[in-house]
């Protein structure tokens, strides 16, 4: 997978840029990606030479190279005062450390909350780690709305461009493994190979459920022998836009867990994202930005639970809820019920979720909607 | 056509004063005008527009109450010499101030008031060629009642459609107060002869219009031939009878600013009852900055003696939040006098199931759907 997914990233980064460039996204962050993107590829050894530098990646990296991964990766405790010394054994020049403003995710634009407000993520230690947008109400409509413009696309496009979007984001993941173990080392004070190894797994996570895009119709749907002049099927569909809460622990393997079942299917979602967690979940919506997946398809909300789900719950455009990241049960009760009032389907969170175990098709089943289509025949 | 004929008697509008002051005649030099103009839109920022303009010493302005509008349309020279003696428009100072009300937080019961105001301001509109009778009628029906499901909601202003579907709109909207505006004048273009284009107006009033939306000649205006103009908004006035004459100036096709502040005192001086920005078929259609410039022409019209003349922005406002922002620019530019569904309308189809939701969400405490009002 590794060796095909580098042969393939020079172009396809290029055509990622072209792409962007005719978009009207104008964020910095966007273009910052983008000019990382084609410095990666423009610093990639001939092809000759990947073999044997397969896996020694800091190696084949400058230093300059090297320094600017560690920036990008923006989460280091304390920043960089002074750069390593040159080669050549001059003195170490004094730099500024280049932080990242954690915005929110709507419409496929990163846009600050409307609010105005923002608040400190900290490392598990209590270390600054960086300012992140704290969505409101206000917010959460707009993703919503967002979300339903992009349902009839999303859901309209083909299961196989679906899944290779999928894909595409999973190679998107694989290039920013380090970045993502480093921002999941500093927000959950787990060791960095605890990091890489989580990273690893929401990536491996991502890919199963992206080969489930074409295929979840088969093992859902049915041919159902009917008593009459019928050819009667049974079909699976999406069934709208999904609020989903994500866990903070663990951070993006959680949200990985709980985004791909959704979006699978073809229908959109309204992400919360809590606390610490929103660290890694707008580096993942950088990388869900230049993969093709829609503008809409997926929105993220950083900030609290408690303030954003009541009324994601309420919103009668909502049509299902995933409470994962719901801890307080007695809020958990209460957005049910007020998701009864349009009989949104809800997901309960699970009281010890395993997060490493098979998951099965429970989560991508629990978002669908079956159409029974009764068809005559022989008459 | 040097003199804007007998035709046009009936629509000129009275005058207070008849002899103008010589330094203040339209037709002065444009750049002082200008500056004048520009002096007055900065400093209108946040204060009422018309008590502030009475109390600054510019002497040169065409202050609307010495304006002499029967002099206007004497002959085609006056009409040119009037509408390009009209005071330029400060682009940055007129999109400024609109930005700047568009920050207006309009809250709780205000915003209660405003939406409910802003449904019954709609012309609620079908102009297809795809439209059917059975579309008409079920518009006429959305426009008695807006939301089914809640008796307490007011009916829109009117229902604009094509002259030749007047005929279902009317009989469908019998005794609901709703009324029935047509297209006329070879909308949206406006390329007929002119026999063409009162036949038509005629058609539609028969047919039970009550209000007659026009589109002005808009290469006839753009080619500096303000006597045609303004003699086929006088035909079609009198081609009207009774019914309410409204005036498209297609602002999107005028290009600037001070088009469309001739444009709008051309169709006033003309008889028009309504000024409305535009069709809808072409891009852009309403915006704020041009219904600020329209709606100081028709404060400043009243204010010089003439009429009350009613504004319509119509095309590309699709939210409620667009909609209060129009309804903060009508107050702070002509006053309360404006805020009704007689003197100003919003010509519009999908604005009304947005306010509808904003509605529904202010009455219940979350956010409704589009699952929730009807499709159109």
């Amino acid at each position: 997978m590794s060796d095909k997914a580098r042969g393939k990233t020079a172009p396809a980064a290029k055509q990622a840029a072209a792409r962007k460039s005719a978009s009207k996204q104008s964020a910095a962050k966007q273009s910052a990606a983008k000019r990382t993107a084609a410095k990666q590829s423009a610093a990639k050894p001939p092809a000759e030479k990947i073999a044997a530098e397969h896996d020694t990646r800091p190696a084949t990296v400058s230093a300059q190279e090297a320094r600017r991964a560690e920036t990008s990766a923006a989460v280091a405790e304390t920043p960089p005062s002074t750069s390593p010394p040159e080669e050549d054994g001059t003195p170490p020049r004094p730099r500024l450390a280049v932080r990242k403003t954690y915005k929110l995710y709507l419409g496929g634009a990163f846009p600050r909350s409307e609010s105005g407000r923002s608040y400190e993520v900290t490392s598990a230690q209590g270390a600054f780690l960086a300012n992140a947008a704290l969505a409101s109400r206000k917010d959460a409509r707009d993703a919503v709305k967002a979300a339903r413009s992009a349902f009839g696309g999303w859901s309209g496009a083909t299961a196989y461009n679906r899944g290779q979007i999928l894909y595409r984001i999973a190679e998107m993941l694989e290039g920013r493994r380090d970045q993502f173990a480093a921002e999941i080392a500093a927000v959950e004070g787990v060791t960095q190979a605890s990091a890489l190894a989580q990273a690893e797994a929401a990536i491996d996570r991502w890919v199963w459920y992206a080969g489930w895009a074409d295929k979840i119709s088969q093992v859902r749907g049915t041919v159902n022998p009917v008593a009459g002049p019928y050819w009667n099927v049974s079909s699976p569909e999406p069934t709208g836009v999904v609020a989903v809460f994500a866990p903070e622990r663990p951070s993006l393997f959680g949200l990985v867990s709980v985004l791909a079942p959704v979006i699978v299917s073809g229908n959109t979602a309204v992400v919360a994202a809590p606390g610490a967690a929103a660290l890694p979940a707008i580096t993942l919506a950088e990388v869900l930005a230049t993969s093709d997946l829609p503008g809409g398809v997926v929105n993220i909300l950083t900030g609290r639970i408690a303030e954003l789900a009541p009324p994601l719950a309420a919103h009668l455009d909502v049509n299902a809820l995933d409470l994962a990241g719901v801890e307080d049960p007695g809020l958990a009760a209460e957005l049910e019920r007020a998701a009864a009032q349009n009989l949104k389907r809800v997901r309960r969170p699970e009281p010890e979720p395993d997060w490493t175990a098979d998951p099965g098709l429970d989560r991508i089943v629990s978002f669908l909607e079956t159409k029974t289509v009764w068809h005559p025949v022989g008459v | 056509m040097d003199s804007v004929s007998s035709t046009t008697e009936a629509a000129r509008a009275p005058h207070t004063e008849p002899a103008p002051e010589p330094g203040s005649a339209p037709g002065g030099p444009p750049g002082r005008d200008r500056a004048a103009a520009g002096e007055t839109a900065v400093s209108e920022e946040g204060a009422p527009a018309r008590d502030l303009a009475a109390a600054l010493p510019v002497p040169d302005r065409p202050v609307p109450d010495r304006l002499d509008l029967s002099a206007a349309t004497g002959s085609e020279t006056a009409l040119r010499g009037f509408l390009h003696g009209l005071p330029g428009v400060d682009k940055v100072g007129a999109e400024a101030r609109v930005a700047r009300l568009g920050t207006r937080s309009i809250k709780t019961t205000a915003k209660s008031r405003a939406l409910e105001l802003a449904i019954r301001m709609i012309d609620l509109t079908t102009l297809e060629g795809a439209d059917t009778a059975g579309k008409v009628r079920s518009l006429a029906a959305k426009a008695r009642r807006p939301d089914p499901s809640d008796p307490s909601c007011p009916a829109v202003a009117a229902v604009c459609v094509y002259p030749d579907l007047v005929e279902v709109a009317k009989r469908e909207l019998r005794g609901s107060g709703v009324k029935v505006a047509s297209v006329a004048t070879a909308f949206p273009s406006g390329r007929s002869p002119l026999e063409v284009k009162l036949a038509e107006t005629r058609f539609a009033v028969a047919a039970g219009a009550d209000e007659i939306d026009m589109v002005i000649d808009r290469g006839a205006f753009l080619a500096g031939r303000y006597g045609a103009v303004f003699e086929q908004i006088a035909a079609v006035k009198a081609a009207c009878g009774g019914a309410h004459l409204k005036v498209i100036l297609e602002t999107g096709e005028l290009v600037t600013y001070d088009n469309v502040r001739r444009a709008s005192w051309l169709a006033m001086l003309a008889g028009a009852d309504f000024i409305k920005t535009s069709t809808g078929k072409v891009s852009p259609a309403a915006t704020l900055p041009v219904s600020l410039v329209m709606l100081e022409a028709v404060r400043d019209f009243r204010a010089a003696g003439g009429r009350m003349v009613g504004m319509k922005p119509a095309g590309g406002i699709r939210t409620a939040k667009d909609a209060i922002k129009y309804l903060v620019v009508v107050n702070e530019t002509c006053g309360p006098d404006w805020l009704d569904p007689d003197w100003f309308r919003f010509g519009a189809s999908s604005l009304l199931n947005d306010l509808l939701m904003q509605r529904q969400k202010q009455a219940a405490g979350y956010y409704s759907g589009p699952d929730y009002v009807t499709v159109d």
